[in-house]
Formats: structure tokens, C-alpha cells, sequence
């Protein structure tokens, strides 16, 4: 899209949504958030750059395909889950770990890395959709 | 509470599979969609209704005093939205295609792969 | 419940997952997709047959997804049926990827095929091995997403008509599963199959119940493609590649059927007397008209398509009857079902390759040309229709037996005339395109550009699936053995339930009904 407007608010908008979404990604550890609305948000962070800058530019600034992203994400995901086999738990038990030198620090834990695999599952998702969609006009 | 909800719900159906009926690709799209809220919706009310009572355990707690909503229904409904959103998507880029490639949006005109054809011309001395 | 031996049943479904991950991951890699598709079904069929062992020698296997216990949380659960299944579906999963390789091209590999089929296998494998229903949506519709991406694979004109009705059709179907587990969930306020099985039992036995059973009957009847909801199917599986239609005829609507055979005689095992009398009427219909259209179609792959809706009419049949007998001819059915439906749409789309076309009055002298293909399409065809020394013959004839002994007459006259008919689809089918001289002085069809390289792939995999069945036919015993146990734990679920729910989940006069064997009809 051909606007100046929105090509000058963009850079600031997506460096801010995409701020944003991790936030409410790692804010879902235990309030309301988490990867999946936080994946949204990025997403649609990376479909309004795509609506400023064009399709050939969004691909640029993801370095990697979308489902490629995706595939990451859900390979995160799982191997998350996986994690608790060496604890002799079952199948997605969260596992954390709290270090020694700062014992109050929360976000060691698969159930983080779980997380960020979702938000990179959505992000992937979407933006591929945005992208098809985008493409076939 | 409850009837209101489910006479809401009724009525979705009763939108959801007129359109599904129509003859029209796109209505077709929007009848699948309008189903699919109507059972997120259904799912929600047999879940039973509890207002203003957010299923979150206070701070300090090992768990929520009694009266919270259930929040069981609202996972479900999360992910058949997930879902459907997604499946949604597809279908829209589908009829898209198949406007591109079949140049209707008419069922009654998509016979792309049945197509009508005339009675076979063997015979048995043929075979 | 958290031990080694419990992660068994993830393996089987975590698998193909993590394999899917991964080829996505390697977008844009084709070669790298490809080991990675071949390692990850060797690795589920691998995990499937350790599950399957464990779970013949050991009884039934539950494991709780992040500890919380069964009914809270979702449990995956493994008893004959489902791990011996997953089983099967593995084995043809195998076969249908090896063909690919040669039948797949480099369009297909850019657009996904690997990681689709990946996740259609992940989705198989979850419906066969969950025991909560609401999970068992989910992996319908994680089957149903990566069949879409499969069936417009080469978007072809005909390929996106076929995939607008299969699209529409089946998400309809599973928004009325939805419905039916809302109401369901509703009404006992629980989504456990073990805890459903139950609770129902509990219920008073009114309309509330009967309509939830009869929503169940049509949203996975439309699943399985059972009269009068099949359409979609005759209108969609011929269109895409050879592959992908073996693969969905393989696997799709075993799938719903399966999930009837569950949710009827584990979660309704006394109720639903409605969906149980519609059952038969439409088992007789689908496997009846099946067969009709099977012979009056001129297509040779959707002749196929009808051949695989007349097998769903003789399932569902078992399941109609209820008894033990015919639940081991169900069972043995699907299995025997899994590999033929592969074979023969691996055979048609073979035959296609070799005619040029799909018509079959313009297709003639393929033996001449292809004797091969034509030996190995007569072998798959002969045991479809049932002729004894194929795997065929045998599931039908339990269920025959059953009929008679139930006095289903109905069901057994459909069984044998639907039997009848398809011989004499395969026969006509087989003299026309394969028989019949070619006229005139017209060079013989021949599949030369098939035999050389990659493509001896194409009759490997459809000649180990020809033996698989022949072999099967000749040893029946341990898929007998296999569906008379797996018949028998469906019959009577108390091990199940005490596998998902713990020890103690039983009631003391359910503990009375499950020993004298009176779980089912």
C-alpha cells in the first residue's frame, strides 16, 4: 500500500507491537497472556508491515519462511514436553529450574519454552496466511 | 440466562443452515461460520452460565473459593476457535481458487469432477 | 502412570509430530523432507508395534498428559484395537510414502507434502490412541487441516472442485461432532470416554441421550461415509494425486469408523436404541449402493472411490450386529480394509499412468501392455470382493455367521449381495480395461516410463500391499487372534476404564456387568 503516512508510522508501530507481544508471552506465566495471544499480536505486527512495505520486504525482515518459523515452533513445543521423560514424569509435566544464584527467577521452566513455542507456531501461521492472502491479489 | 442464551443459539442454527442451504459458494463459507459460532456458543452455555466470577485463583491461594465460572468450557471453545479460525481461512483462499478456476460460484454449475456424462457406448461383443 | 512404560502410548503420536516439526522446519529442502517424512513413519510404525507388544502382553495403557489426573486431565489410552490399528495404518503409511517418492513430484515436495502427511499420520494416530472425546475432535481436525493442504496438492481444475465438497461436507461433519460433545459434556460434565462410559450408564436413558447418540451416528457417519451422508466422498477422492487418494481412502474413513465402534460401545454401550436401528438401515444402503455405484461408474478411480464406501457399509454392519462374532469380523474388516483401499487406488492411479485415461471403455488391453499391474490389480480386486483365499473372505465370513446367529437378515443378505456385486464390478472393470484387445492396431498401453528407476517403487509398494492381503488370506490366525481380543476388551471395558481412571474406578455392580460379559448390546 502506496501511504506515507504509514510507511512513516510503521517502523515505530511493529518495533512497538512486537515489544509488546513478548510481554504478554512471558506475562502468561502467570497472568492472564501467554504464547498464543502473544503470537497473535506479533503476528499482527508483521501482517501490518507487511500491508506498509510489501510482501518481498516482510519475507526479508522474518529471515526465515513462515512455516519454517512454525516448524520451530511446534519442534520447541514438543521437545518441551519431552523433557519431563528424564524427570520419570508423564508427557508435558511442567519442569522448572530455579538457579542458585537467583532463586527467584521464574522463567526457567519448559512451560516457558512450551509457550514460546506456540508463539512462534502462531506467528508462523498467520503470517503464512497474511501472506498467501496478500500474494493473491 | 440460559433460555436467552439458548434461543440465541437456536436462532444461529436456524441462520447458520440457511445459508448453508443457498446455492452460493460464498454464502456457503459464511453458513460454516455462522455454525461454527453457534456451537462455540452452545458449548459455552452447557457449560452453564456463572457471571463476573473470572475462574483465576487469588494471589496467596492454592485454589479459587467456590462460585468461579467453569473454565473448562472456555478451553474448549479456545481451541474449536482456533481451529475453525484456521480451517476458515483455508476455505476462504478455497473459494477464492476455485472462482479463479471454475469461473462460478454457483454448486449447481461445479461439476468439474463428476461430470455429466453420456451412457457408455460398449456393448458385449465388444468385451 | 508416569513411568517409562506409560510413555509408550505418546511415542506412537509424538513421533510423527516432531517429524512434521521438523520437515517444516526444513522448508524448501525437499531431500532433507523427504528422509526426514521416510524416518518419521519408520519411527511411528516402529513405536506403534513396541506399543502394540506392551500392550498385548500387559493389557490395556493410559498415560495423563502434565500429570493431571484422568478424568481432569486429557489421557492418551492404548488398548488391541487402537494400538493394533495404529499398527496397520503405519504399514500402509509406508507403502502409500514409498509410492509416493516416485509419484510425487518436485511441486508437491515445495508445496508440503511431507510435513502434511506427517501431521495426517500424527492426527490418525491421536484419534486411534486418545481416550477423551473432545481430543478426539481435535485430531479430526488435525487429520482434516493436512488433508486439505493434500488433496489441492497440483491444483488441478477438477482437484479444487472435488476439495470445495470435501471441505464444506467434512467441516460440517465435525462441527456436528462438536455439537454432539458439547451436549454431551453438558450433560454428565465430563469429555473422559472411561468416565463418559460411566456416568451415561447412570443417566436415565431418555430423548436428551438418544438425539446426543444420533448426533454422534451422523457427524461420524459423514466421517466414515456411511448412506446417506457419503457423497462427498465419491466426489472428492479421485481427483487428487494417486498418493494422497491412497492415503485418505487407506486411513480417512477408517478413522470415523473407528471413533463409531468407540464411542458406541464405550461410551454408549446401552443407550442410543434410535442410532443403533438407523445404523442398520444405512449399513445395508451404504454397502449396496456402494457396490451399484461402484459398477455403474465409468471412471476407474471413482470406481474405487465406491468400492471403499461399500467396505464402510460392512463395518458399520459389525457394529449394527454387536455381537462378538461380528465385532471380530468388523475389526478384521478394517484392517483388511486399511491395506486394500491403499492398494487399489495405488492400481488405479497406476492404470491411469499407463492408459492415459481414467475412462475404462477407453482403456483396453492393459495386460498385454502392463501384465504386472494387471496381475496385481486382479489380486486386490478379487480380495476386495471377498473370494476365499484373500483376506477378504474371511472377515465376511464372521460376519455372516454373526448375522444369522443375531438374525440380522437384512445385514446378511447386504453382506453377500454387496459382495455379489463388487465381484462383478472387479470382473467387468478387469475384462474391459485390462482384457479386452486393443482395437485396431493400436499399440498396447504400457507403463514403460513406471518400470525404470524411482518408478519400480510404484509396483514394489503396490505388490507388498497385494502379498500383505494374499498372505493374510492364506494365515488368517494372528489377525484373528488379535480382533477376537480386541473384540473382547470392547465388550467388556472394565480393564480400559481401570487403565484411564486408575484402579478402583469401578463400581462394584459395573465390576459385575463388565465379568459376565454383558457390556454390549
Amino acid at each position: 500500500m502506496n501511504s506515507l503516512v504509514l510507511r512513516t508510522a510503521t517502523p515505530f508501530l511493529v518495533a512497538l507491537t512486537v515489544l509488546f507481544s513478548i510481554y504478554v508471552l512471558l506475562r502468561g506465566h502467570n497472568e492472564p497472556g501467554g504464547g498464543f495471544i502473544g503470537g497473535l499480536i506479533g503476528a499482527s505486527a508483521f501482517a501490518t508491515y507487511t500491508i506498509a512495505e510489501g510482501i518481498r520486504a516482510a519475507r526479508r525482515a522474518l529471515i526465515l519462511h513462515p512455516i519454517a518459523i512454525a516448524g520451530i515452533g511446534l519442534f520447541l513445543a514438543g521437545a518441551s514436553g519431552v523433557a519431563s521423560l528424564v524427570f520419570g514424569d508423564a508427557f508435558l509435566t511442567g519442569q522448572w529450574w530455579f538457579p542458585a544464584f537467583a532463586p527467584d527467577f521464574k522463567y526457567l521452566s519448559t512451560v516457558v519454552l512450551f509457550d514460546i513455542g506456540v508463539y512462534m507456531v502462531v506467528v508462523g501461521t498467520i503470517v503464512a496466511i497474511a501472506i498467501a492472502l496478500e500474494e493473491d491479489r | 440466562m440460559e433460555g436467552a442464551f439458548a434461543i440465541l443459539v437456536g436462532a444461529l442454527f436456524a441462520i447458520s443452515i440457511y445459508l448453508l442451504l443457498s446455492g452460493s459458494l460464498i454464502r456457503l463459507v459464511l453458513g460454516i461460520f455462522v455454525l461454527g459460532n453457534a456451537t462455540h456458543l452452545l458449548i459455552f452455555v452447557a457449560g452453564r452460565l456463572t457471571r463476573e466470577e473470572p475462574p483465576l485463583i487469588p494471589a496467596g491461594m492454592k485454589f479459587a473459593e467456590a462460585g468461579f465460572a467453569n473454565p473448562l468450557p472456555q478451553a474448549l471453545i479456545l481451541t474449536a476457535i482456533v481451529i475453525s479460525f484456521s480451517l476458515f481461512a483455508f476455505l476462504l483462499v478455497l473459494a477464492y481458487r476455485a472462482y479463479q478456476a471454475l469461473g462460478t460460484v454457483n454448486t449447481d454449475e461445479m461439476r468439474e469432477a463428476e461430470p455429466v456424462r453420456a451412457a457408455p457406448k460398449l456393448r458385449g461383443r465388444d468385451v | 502412570m508416569s513411568d517409562a512404560s506409560a510413555w509408550l502410548v505418546v511415542w506412537p503420536v509424538l513421533i510423527p509430530v516432531m517429524a512434521a516439526a521438523l520437515a517444516a522446519a526444513f522448508w524448501g529442502n525437499a531431500r532433507a523432507q523427504g528422509a526426514i517424512g521416510l524416518a518419521g513413519v519408520l519411527g511411528q510404525l516402529v513405536s506403534a508395534i513396541v506399543l502394540f507388544a506392551h500392550v498385548w502382553q500387559n493389557g490395556a495403557l493410559a498415560m495423563s498428559m502434565g500429570g493431571w489426573p484422568a478424568p481432569f486431565g486429557i489421557a492418551l489410552a492404548a488398548d488391541t484395537l487402537g494400538a493394533g490399528l495404529t499398527v496397520v495404518a503405519c504399514v500402509a503409511a509406508l507403502a502409500i510414502l514409498a509410492f509416493g517418492l516416485a509419484d510425487t513430484n518436485a511441486d508437491h515436495h515445495r508445496a508440503g507434502f511431507y510435513p502434511l502427511v506427517l501431521a495426517l499420520m500424527t492426527g490418525v494416530a491421536g484419534a486411534f490412541l486418545t481416550s477423551d472425546v473432545f481430543n478426539l475432535y481435535v485430531w479430526f481436525e488435525v487429520t482434516l487441516i493436512s488433508s486439505f493442504g493434500l488433496i489441492v496438492l497440483g491444483g488441478r481444475r477438477e482437484q479444487i472442485d472435488g476439495a470445495v465438497k470435501y471441505a464444506i461436507l467434512n467441516l460440517i461433519a465435525t462441527t456436528f461432532l462438536l455439537i454432539a460433545i458439547g451436549l454431551l459434556y453438558g450433560l454428565t460434565g465430563t469429555l473422559n470416554m472411561a468416565d463418559l462410559s460411566l456416568k451415561v450408564a447412570d443417566l436415565p436413558q431418555d430423548a436428551v441421550l438418544e438425539t446426543i447418540a444420533l448426533l454422534f451416528l451422523v457427524s461420524l457417519g459423514m466421517k466414515a461415509a456411511l448412506f446417506p451422508l457419503y457423497f462427498w466422498l465419491p466426489a472428492a477422492y479421485h481427483t487428487p494425486l494417486p498418493t494422497v487418494s491412497a492415503i485418505f481412502a487407506a486411513l480417512l474413513t477408517k478413522v470415523g469408523v473407528y471413533a463409531l465402534i468407540r464411542v458406541f460401545l464405550t461410551v454408549f454401550p446401552e443407550s442410543g436404541e434410535l442410532a443403533r436401528e438407523a445404523m442398520i438401515w444405512a449399513a445395508v444402503a451404504t454397502m449396496v449402493l456402494g457396490a451399484l455405484g461402484a459398477l455403474a461408474e465409468a471412471d476407474i478411480r471413482r470406481f474405487v472411490s465406491f468400492t471403499v464406501v461399500s467396505g464402510v457399509g460392512v463395518m458399520i454392519a459389525g457394529l449394527a450386529i454387536g455381537s462378538e462374532t461380528a465385532l471380530i469380523g468388523a475389526i478384521f474388516y478394517i484392517v483388511h480394509s486399511i491395506i486394500i483401499s491403499a492398494a487399489l487406488f495405488m492400481a488405479a492411479g497406476l492404470v491411469v499412468r499407463a492408459g492415459r485415461t481414467a475412462q475404462v471403455e477407453d482403456l483396453a488391453g492393459l495386460y498385454k501392455g502392463s501384465p504386472l499391474l494387471a496381475i496385481g490389480f486382479l489380486l486386490v480386486g478379487l480380495s476386495l470382493a471377498g473370494v476365499p483365499p484373500f483376506a477378504g473372505f474371511w472377515p465376511k465370513v464372521y460376519l455372516v455367521q454373526a448375522g444369522l446367529a443375531e438374525q440380522s437378515y437384512m445385514l446378511v443378505a447386504g453382506i453377500l449381495l454387496s459382495g455379489f456385486l463388487t465381484l462383478l464390478a472387479v470382473g467387468r472393470t478387469f475384462a474391459i480395461a485390462f482384457w479386452r484387445a486393443a482395437p485396431g492396431d493400436a499399440a498396447p498401453a504400457r507403463l514403460t516410463e513406471a518400470l525404470q528407476g524411482e518408478g519400480r517403487l510404484l509396483y514394489a509398494s503396490l505388490g507388498a500391499l497385494a502379498i500383505l492381503t494374499f498372505a493374510i488370506g492364506l494365515y488368517s490366525a494372528p489377525v484373528v487372534e488379535a480382533s477376537t481380543r480386541a473384540a473382547g476388551e470392547l465388550l467388556a471395558p472394565g480393564p480400559y476404564i481401570e487403565a484411564v481412571l486408575g484402579e478402583g474406578a469401578l463400581p462394584a455392580d459395573t465390576a459385575i456387568r463388565v465379568e459376565t460379559g454383558e457390556g454390549g448390546e
